[in-house]
């Protein structure tokens, strides 16, 4: 692990890029994520449409053909931003989709008994949402949500080979066509880099996932 | 309570329709009811009645025809419903109590987020409700902890939190085991007593008679019959309600 060990420097700084990259997703994705299942649910059918086609386009378009359309299609129509900036969007834009429909797996599993006694003592539908069925959908969906931020934490990769340069995935790349360390050791060096982020953030979710469980 | 107008009665529907695909389940329900008026809305099993509820404060919504609450005609969506259904309370079947919240919060949700009452002010009246119903004492239980006739007792109080004009029961003992439906009856009974202006979809016939100012019979969508409670349950007008109340009176 030779590889890995006179490389640290690259690495530290190529698994803060990533962590960066995952962290500003991630805020990004469950925010827009929510705000699209909210539209799905809403009782307004224009929203309603919105947030299908949204879901339709994301969820079942490559993450690099999106990524690609973000890092050059954009500053084709005149929007001038950093790599990193497209690459974070496209991976939001990307990710929001997965969590708009794990997040409404959640709010289908709340009884509709519960939406109706909310909306019964006057609470519109933000409120409704708000405080009574998004607490209780978040509870069924920290699972599945998981699954999907995990994914995302990977997806980063992708990002990185996009011209963001620099996270962990483009360090591996240098050290092995650039300065032509042995492939093996490099990506071993790589994959532990991501798993230094996955595995306690699996952790925290099942931590998350017993506190917010209730009795029904 | 305000009483805009004296006159008119406090809920009216007036040649409401209603299908669900292509079943007509509301056929031309005219219905008024005054204030402080206890009306019993029975019938067999898919005859309309729980539906009939639920159109009042629209959690169903009608094709045709028309209600009022207080002379206002009830909006379609959007904030003046959702002011509407602040003055109608609710009790279910199955409680729907916030299962994540405390039956304090249960009760002080309302006040606090729709009345914009201070928590301490809401959190005082919702104990002096609970009290009333009698679960005072759980006030800081989940509603899991709480047996099904707490649990429809703290539903009842929830709705009386918000001080409603009218309060709407869609089956509330259907799903309660038996020892516990006269618990929950006689806060309901009370609540007659104090005056409150009530619907009441049951199949409590003892309740009926008890607290209920008129009976109104229904049978597939439509209103067939509408008496007090002593003429109906004596002399019931039609072969239909006459043979409904053959069947569920001889046991």
């Amino acid at each position: 692990m030779d590889a890995v060990t006179e490389n640290l420097d690259d690495y530290v700084s190529g698994f803060l890029t990533s962590l960066s990259i995952i962290l500003w997703s991630l805020v990004g994705s469950l925010v827009l994520g929510m705000l699209i299942a909210a539209c799905r649910v809403s009782p307004v059918p224009p929203l309603q449409r919105f947030g299908a086609f949204w879901v339709t386009t994301f969820r079942n378009t490559p993450l690099s053909v999106v990524l690609f359309f973000c890092a050059f299609g954009l500053p084709e129509l005149g929007v001038i931003r950093s790599f990193f900036f497209f690459g974070v969007l496209g991976l939001v834009l990307y990710t929001s989709a997965f969590v708009c429909e794990a997040v409404r797996s959640g709010i289908n599993s709340v009884s509709a008994g519960q939406a109706e006694a909310a909306r019964s003592i006057g609470l519109n539908f933000t409120q409704s949402l708000r405080f009574v069925v998004l607490p209780q959908a978040l509870r069924t969906v920290v699972p599945p949500l998981g699954s999907v931020i995990i994914a995302m934490f990977k997806n980063s990769a992708v990002v990185g080979a996009f011209g963001v340069g620099g996270d962990l995935w483009s360090t591996g790349l240098t050290l092995t066509s650039a300065r032509g360390y042995e492939t093996l050791p490099v990506f071993i060096g790589v994959a532990l880099g991501f798993l230094l982020i996955t595995l306690p953030a699996g952790a925290l979710l099942h931590v998350i996932e017993r506190k917010v469980a209730i009795a029904r | 309570m305000t009483s805009r107008s004296a006159g008119e009665p406090l809920v009216r529907l007036s040649g409401v329709n209603k299908w669900f695909g292509e079943l007509h389940v509301l056929q031309d329900i005219d219905l008024s009811i005054d204030r402080g008026e206890v009306v019993v809305v029975i019938g067999p099993s898919g005859s309309g009645k729980s539906t009939l509820c639920r159109t009042i404060n629209r959690l169903e919504p009608i094709q045709q025809g028309e209600i009022a609450i207080d002379g206002e005609r009830l909006p379609e969506e959007g904030k003046q419903l959702a002011r509407l259904r602040a003055d109608v309370g609710m009790v279910f079947q199955s409680f729907n109590l916030f299962a994540h919240k405390t039956v304090l919060e249960n009760v002080t949700l309302g006040p606090v987020k729709v009345r914009r009452q201070s928590k301490g002010e809401a959190e005082r009246r919702a104990r002096e409700l609970l009290d009333r119903v009698g679960v005072g004492a759980q006030a800081e239980k989940v509603p899991a902890q709480l047996s099904g006739g707490q649990q429809q007792r703290v539903a009842i109080a929830r709705a009386l939190a918000m001080d409603p004009k009218v309060m709407l029961f869609d089956e509330p003992t259907s799903a309660l085991d038996p020892e516990m439906i006269n618990e929950v009856l006689d806060v309901m009974t009370t609540l007659a007593r104090d005056g409150m202006t009530m619907v009441v979809v049951t199949h409590e016939m003892g309740f009926a008679r008890r607290a209920a100012n008129r009976v109104v019979f229904m049978d597939a969508g439509r209103i067939v019959e509408s008496a007090d409670p002593e003429t109906f349950f004596t002399r019931p007008a039609s072969d239909r309600a006459k043979d409904f109340l053959s069947k569920i009176l001889t046991h």
